[in-house]
């Protein structure tokens, strides 16, 4: 074993960023473009196809249009979370969805415009695009920025501290046995949120067909928890409302051709719900619930022309759909198109689970900030929302440059990567059967789908004693290659959210967003919780605060 | 959801190894791509778009409708053609333009 030790190399940088997505990367543009700064983007895979937009995406749902400003857009996200998320943060954000959807232009994105060059829109909110390759757009945009140095396959494991800032992060190649160790005057997490935390909807071979990248492991979150960072929001979890098996988007039917949802009888149900995200999804729980399922979006009946449309559209997305309509032999204009929910997801950038942050991004942690799916407080970022915020955080932290330096490091703080290795990894517990076992428990303890959404004090105090159990088995984990730790760490950081997602739902003592926090012990509002719940872990616990709305 | 790697037109470029997302391709001792865990693909199909060979397909688990059919990826300029194959042999060919936007 001695020769296949892990090797420690140390980088310095003025800034390092952590996670090539979407906010990292146009974070790093400007940087680049704006700073004398030397920059560092640390990627778990390769920041050209890496994050929610490896696909690509076939709107911009976060866009200022035409006759409406960007407290139309403040306002909307207000009312989807009832209240509870960040007005400054939506502020600030929506302020900047246009200028960004006009770098994104400048990039080489594709906007559909009518005849007088003006953007097309979907909605009041969205813009139609070709957006299958957003990301190596994004990516070139970084990429030729001369200062910004980017390092693929790296995993970010752990934040580098000093009595409480942040000076840098330790993580590993997922293919070489070498680690880093990179100091840092200011720290850009940006990892995105988390994913594979529930029972997922195909839990067999299909497992990783999910909404959500199954990548998305929370590891921008379990950094910061571990550290001591403030958090928000974790009880509000998105839940997407999606195509069923293939769990494609369904904006591009509902809102493209105009379908609408009927239940099995071909009622219209939606108005019986409301129509904010979490009622759209509730309605469909609910009428699969009653025996009134299965709900479809109607779209037979389209016609041809409609139907090429969609199967060219899915491909520039979701490419799984257009195969299955295909193969069936059966498209959207001859088979209406049926629903289901996901499992639940701990994400900021549709939610607003995620760091606390102030309007320029900065975390409860000096040194360290936040932006697109792993910052919290704003919800409805989507794509437009998270390259704002990574602009937002980048010129924030070129102002406090003055005041961070290089710190030394405590090399006693070095994550024990090595510890994990064995030559024989074939014991009884491995990290694909723990893994398996907490979705089972978030599943059917904590609100997962077999559940309908739902929890109660009782259910949560279990799956909190479960998942404290896996934590334990989980230090007797075993791998043998960079590969193995890879996995092992993604398990490690779910197992870190976990118990913050719990903590959170047992908080909210009431029922505010069906669904998405569906609290059977306290079914109904309740107006003494129009506060953000908030938590820091602290040796080992987590503490709850209650923070004022503002 | 998975991907087939047909290891008479992989050429051992390392294209998707580079492009996964989720690090779930590696060489094998041959020199050629492999999956390394099929089961925890995504679907995003990076790897279709990396490969200079069309040695990747991409098909869907029966646990989510797939019945045997793939569908490969062809990019010439800005010409995108995504072909349908079916387990009876039969094809089906969309084309895109990359320069244009989407109608929905």
């Amino acid at each position: 074993m001695e020769e296949s030790k892990i090797k420690w190399q140390t980088l310095d940088t003025d800034v390092l960023i952590v996670g090539g997505g979407t906010a990292g990367c146009f974070a790093a543009y400007t940087l680049g473009k704006t700073g004398d700064v030397s920059v560092v983007i640390a990627e778990k895979a390769n920041i050209k196809r890496s994050g929610c937009l490896a696909a690509g995406v076939n709107a911009l749902n976060a866009y200022i249009t035409k006759g409406h400003d960007p407290e139309f857009y403040v306002n909307y996200c207000l009312k989807d979370a009832d209240g509870i998320a960040r007005r400054d943060l939506l502020t600030t954000m929506s302020e900047r969805l246009n200028h960004v959807t006009k770098e994104l232009e400048d990039f080489g994105l594709v906007i559909l415009k009518d005849e007088n060059g003006e953007y097309v829109t979907r909605g009041p909110r969205n813009i139609k695009i070709n957006g299958e390759n957003i990301k190596p757009l994004l990516a070139d945009a970084a990429l030729a920025q001369p200062n910004v140095n980017v390092i693929n396959h790296v995993n970010i494991t752990d934040l580098m501290r000093k009595d409480g800032q942040v000076i840098g992060a330790y993580g590993f190649s997922v293919n070489e046995p070498i680690a880093y160790a990179i100091r840092a005057k200011a720290v850009f997490v940006a990892t995105g949120g988390a994913a594979g935390l529930y029972r997922p909807n195909n839990p067999g071979f299909s497992r990783h067909k999910m909404w959500y990248p199954p990548f998305n492991t929370g590891a921008g979150y379990a950094m910061g928890i571990r550290a001591g960072a403030e958090m928000t929001t974790f009880e509000m979890r998105f839940i997407a409302l999606r195509c069923k098996d293939t769990i494609a988007p369904t904006g591009t039917i509902a809102q493209g051709v105009g379908a609408p949802q009927v239940n099995a009888k071909g009622e219209k149900y939606e108005a019986k719900y409301g129509h904010t995200t979490s009622e759209r999804l509730y309605g469909t729980v609910v009428e699969n619930r009653e025996g009134r399922g299965p709900c479809t979006l109607k779209t037979t009946g389209i016609g041809e022309a409609a139907e090429e449309d969609l199967y060219k559209a899915y491909l520039n997305m979701a490419p799984s759909q257009t195969l299955r309509w295909l193969e069936s032999g059966r498209g959207p204009d001859g088979e209406d198109v049926e629903v289901e929910g996901t499992e639940p997801y701990i994400v900021g950038g549709h939610t607003a689970s995620g760091y606390w942050v102030d309007a320029g991004r900065r975390t409860t942690l000096k040194g360290l900030y936040a932006g697109g799916d792993v910052a919290g407080g704003a919800p409805q970022k989507y794509v437009t929302g998270a390259l704002a915020e990574g602009e937002i955080a980048a010129e924030s932290i070129l102002d406090d440059l003055k005041d961070l330096d290089l710190h030394a490091e405590d090399a006693a703080q070095r994550p024990d990567y090595d510890h994990w290795f064995a030559d024989d990894d074939s014991g009884l517990m491995n990290t694909e059967q723990l893994e398996e076992a907490m979705q089972k428990i978030m599943d059917e303890y904590a609100g997962g789908i077999t559940q309908g959404y739902q929890y109660n004090a009782a259910r949560l105090e279990i799956a909190k004693n479960k998942i404290a159990e896996l934590s334990e088995l989980a230090k007797d984990l075993k791998v043998s290659d960079m590969d193995g730790l890879l996995r092992l760490y993604e398990l490690l950081d779910r197992l870190t959210v976990c118990p913050v997602v719990i903590a959170h739902l047992g908080a909210r003592k009431e029922t505010r967003w069906h669904s998405f926090a569906e609290n059977a012990d306290y079914p109904e509002k309740d107006e003494a919780y129009a506060c953000y719940i908030n938590s820091i872990e602290k040796d080992g616990e987590i503490q709850i605060i209650k923070r004022a709305l503002r | 959801m998975s991907i087939a790697i047909k290891q008479d037109k992989c050429i051992g470029c390392g294209r998707c190894v580079e492009a996964c997302p989720g690090n779930l391709i590696k060489m094998n001792a041959k020199g050629k791509a492999e999956q390394r865990h099929p089961k925890d693909c995504w679907g995003c199909t990076a790897c279709l778009k990396a490969c200079p060979t069309g040695a990747v397909a991409f098909f869907l688990g029966a646990d989510i409708g797939g019945r045997g059919a793939t569908l490969s990826y062809k990019k010439q300029g800005d010409a995108v053609r995504w072909t349908v194959t079916r387990r009876d042999g039969t094809r089906e060919t969309i084309g895109l333009d990359a320069k244009q936007a989407n109608q929905y």
